[in-house]
């Protein structure tokens, strides 16, 4: 090989690692950030951002359990981000390299370390409760003014939804929230890991079943805000999100949401770096971008949700904070329960169960 | 030496791309549900030696197949697959055929623009051409809205989310795979035959049914298996456009893989679905076969 070909070759070499730029892979929940941030992070590091998304935790963890994602920067919910520590589907945050962190809320934190002890493996990034939005003026007109709509009864007595079917009802497809809130309604002990416990759930759905239009964790967002469906079972953020596209809209279509005054669920949005992430490095400089007071605030402003960072809530707008189905007061607070996950053996319980409720079978 | 890389070139094909992926499957399906990465164990560690292998052999059975036998939900949604499949094949056999013979009888300059329009939905993404069936059959739907303007309804119809919109969406989806082979079999029909039969005394109609479809018997044969087998295995339609009563085992497969992390379950629940899907797939072989025997 002559000279001038060697010194081409190195010229050529440095010139790919100079043009591939450092990439930072992030797969998100659907509906839940505010885009304007992705290309602020491009804009402050240089990184090349590559964000995904998806819409049930189930997804996520069959991609965190078949190793070798090649995402850097996962969001699981709290019970399933327990699970997968244990399967050793995490790695260790560096705190060193997350100056931010300060910025947490010991509220939240405490909550999150049932988890994730001494939240090693994840920051918090969003946390909301699982609860009923519904078309104000449609559930009205069909049940009345004193319609009870921040009650499980609205969605679990057959006699209210008997009038509400026709007009469209939609749960969500997610077993690990929709069982709890059945027992809650029962009045059993929500975190129940009993086979017969749960097995009662079933009852409380075979009634109602034949007035439930679908099972689906995202549709429903598009399908309130469009005035296409009365009532959803969903995620407090979604269900003001889709408030904020009625009222965008202008369609005359007015969405509520209510964390139900026998209990909710409360969940963690939990962001965590896959054990086998290309790039751990970029992965942090995300999660303290992330952890960042005004950027939190912004993704808050955007989705509708509470957050774990206690320096973002003096940027956060009015409509967010003040707001008791985002951040609720010392009272609701008291009332919302969180869950364990389930182990394998319950775990198939449950999917049967749902499968059951589901499908008929 | 020519020869045999000839044939060692479709054999490497079948090893690569169905035989190794099966045994895959199938070590799998005898294995159990474990909390690590990947989700099953035992996985084959060769450091450990002979008793690293002799150990992993014995850690297999047949432990997941008797589970499906003691849950009626597995056979059910067997039965309610081959079901939907069937039911779809005769309904794609029933649209397919008359537009294939339609296009065999065009005029001859037609015939390569009407076989465009229909390989044309290929062009676009099969996902895409599903979500757009989600916007033609919902209660807001062109369908209801066209169906309303012509007064033939005064409520909207509920097709979205039941069985109906999954025949639909099957039935479009895989109606290229029935119109092609039993249009190339209609295309190669020999005129002089119909005549013959006219001429022997035969009315038109009874002309197709003794000489036209006996003799488009191959096509049928092909394009009804091409429907079939995919049908019964599919996921996407069913759960976009099927409700929470449609039973398909695509999605119990996927309810196993991804809701009950249960890897081996749902290898299982694969490897019947491939039993099952082995007795088409060997009819469907004979007949191209008896089909290419025919030809020489």
């Amino acid at each position: 090989m002559t000279i001038k070909s060697l010194s081409l070759t190195a010229v050529l070499a440095l010139g790919a690692s100079a043009v591939q730029a450092e990439e930072v892979r992030v797969y998100n929940w659907s509906d839940y950030i505010d885009e304007e941030l992705l290309s602020k992070f491009e804009d402050e590091t240089g990184i090349d951002l590559i964000y995904d998304v998806f819409d049930s935790n189930e997804v996520l963890e069959t991609k965190m359990l078949a190793g070798g994602s090649g995402y850097d920067v996962v969001v699981p919910s709290g019970s399933f981000l327990q699970r997968q520590i244990s399967a050793g589907a995490f790695q260790k945050l560096d705190m060193a390299k997350l100056p931010n962190h300060k910025n947490v809320w010991d509220v939240v934190e405490k909550r999150t370390a049932q988890y994730d002890p001494g939240n090693a493996y994840s920051i918090n990034y969003m946390w909301g409760t699982t609860g009923i939005g519904v078309n104000v003026g449609k559930v009205q007109e069909l049940l009345g003014e004193d319609a009870p709509i921040d009650s499980w009864s609205l969605v679990f007595d057959p006699a209210n939804m008997e009038k509400l079917g026709g007009c469209g009802v939609h749960f969500l497809d997610a077993p690990g929230e929709m069982i709890p809130a059945a027992l809650q309604y029962l009045g059993e002990n929500p975190d129940s890991q009993d086979p017969d416990v749960i097995a009662k759930a079933e009852g409380v759905y075979m009634a109602v079943r034949p007035y439930i239009q679908k099972f689906h964790s995202s549709e429903y967002i598009n399908a309130l805000a469009n005035g296409d469906i009365c009532v959803a079972v969903g995620w407090s953020g979604d269900v003001l999100q889709a408030r904020d596209r009625a009222a965008e809209a202008e369609n005359g279509v007015e969405i509520a949401y209510h964390a139900p005054k026998e209990g909710a669920q409360m969940w963690f949005d939990q962001m965590a770096i896959p054990v086998d992430a290309p790039n751990p490095d970029g992965a942090h400089k995300f999660l303290n971008f992330i952890l960042d007071a005004q950027n939190m605030a912004a993704a808050s402003n955007y989705v509708y949700y509470a957050n774990g960072n206690l320096a973002s809530q003096e940027f956060l707008v009015e409509d967010v904070i003040d707001d008791p189905a985002i951040y609720p007061d010392a009272a609701t607070l008291e009332n919302l329960f969180t869950t364990r996950p389930y182990p394998a053996k319950v775990q198939r319980v449950a999917t049967r169960l749902w499968t059951k409720i589901k499908s008929g079978i | 030496m020519r020869r045999f890389l000839l044939i060692a070139v479709p054999y490497f094909w079948l090893l690569a791309l169905f035989l190794v992926p099966f045994v895959i499957v199938f070590k799998i399906s005898l294995s159990d549900i474990a909390l690590a990465i990947p989700p099953y164990t035992p996985t084959l560690d060769f450091s450990a030696g002979w008793a690293g292998v002799r150990a992993f052999f014995s850690a297999l059975d047949f432990e997941n197949f008797t589970w499906l036998t003691q849950d009626d939900l597995y056979w059910k949604a067997y039965l309610s697959s081959l079901w939907i499949a069937l039911i779809s094949t005769a309904i794609t056999l029933a649209v397919g055929y008359p537009i294939a013979y339609a296009m065999a009888r065009a005029p001859e300059e037609w015939r390569p623009t009407l076989m465009m329009l229909v390989i044309l939905p290929f062009w676009t993404s099969f996902l895409i051409r599903v979500y757009a069936w989600m916007g033609i059959l919902s209660q807001e739907g062109f369908l209801n809205q066209f169906l309303m303007w012509l007064g033939i309804i005064n409520e909207p119809l509920t097709i979205l989310n039941t069985n109906t919109a999954v025949y639909i969406g099957i039935v479009y989806t895989y109606l290229p795979f029935m119109i092609l082979p039993i249009y190339a079999a209609l295309d190669r029909l020999d005129e002089s035959l119909i005549e013959a039969a006219e001429d022997l005394g035969c009315s038109r109609l009874s002309a197709f049914w003794l000489v036209t479809v006996p003799l488009s018997r191959n096509g049928i044969a092909a394009g009804s298996f091409l429907v079939f087998i995919p049908a019964l295995g599919e996921f996407v339609i069913p759960s976009l456009l099927g409700g929470s009563g449609t039973l398909m085992i695509g999605k119990v497969l996927w309810e196993e893989f991804f809701s009950n992390r249960d890897w081996p379950v749902a290898s299982a629940v694969a490897i019947i679905l491939l039993a099952i899907l082995v007795i088409p797939i060997v009819l469907f072989q004979r007949n191209q076969q008896k089909q290419a025997e025919a030809e020489q």
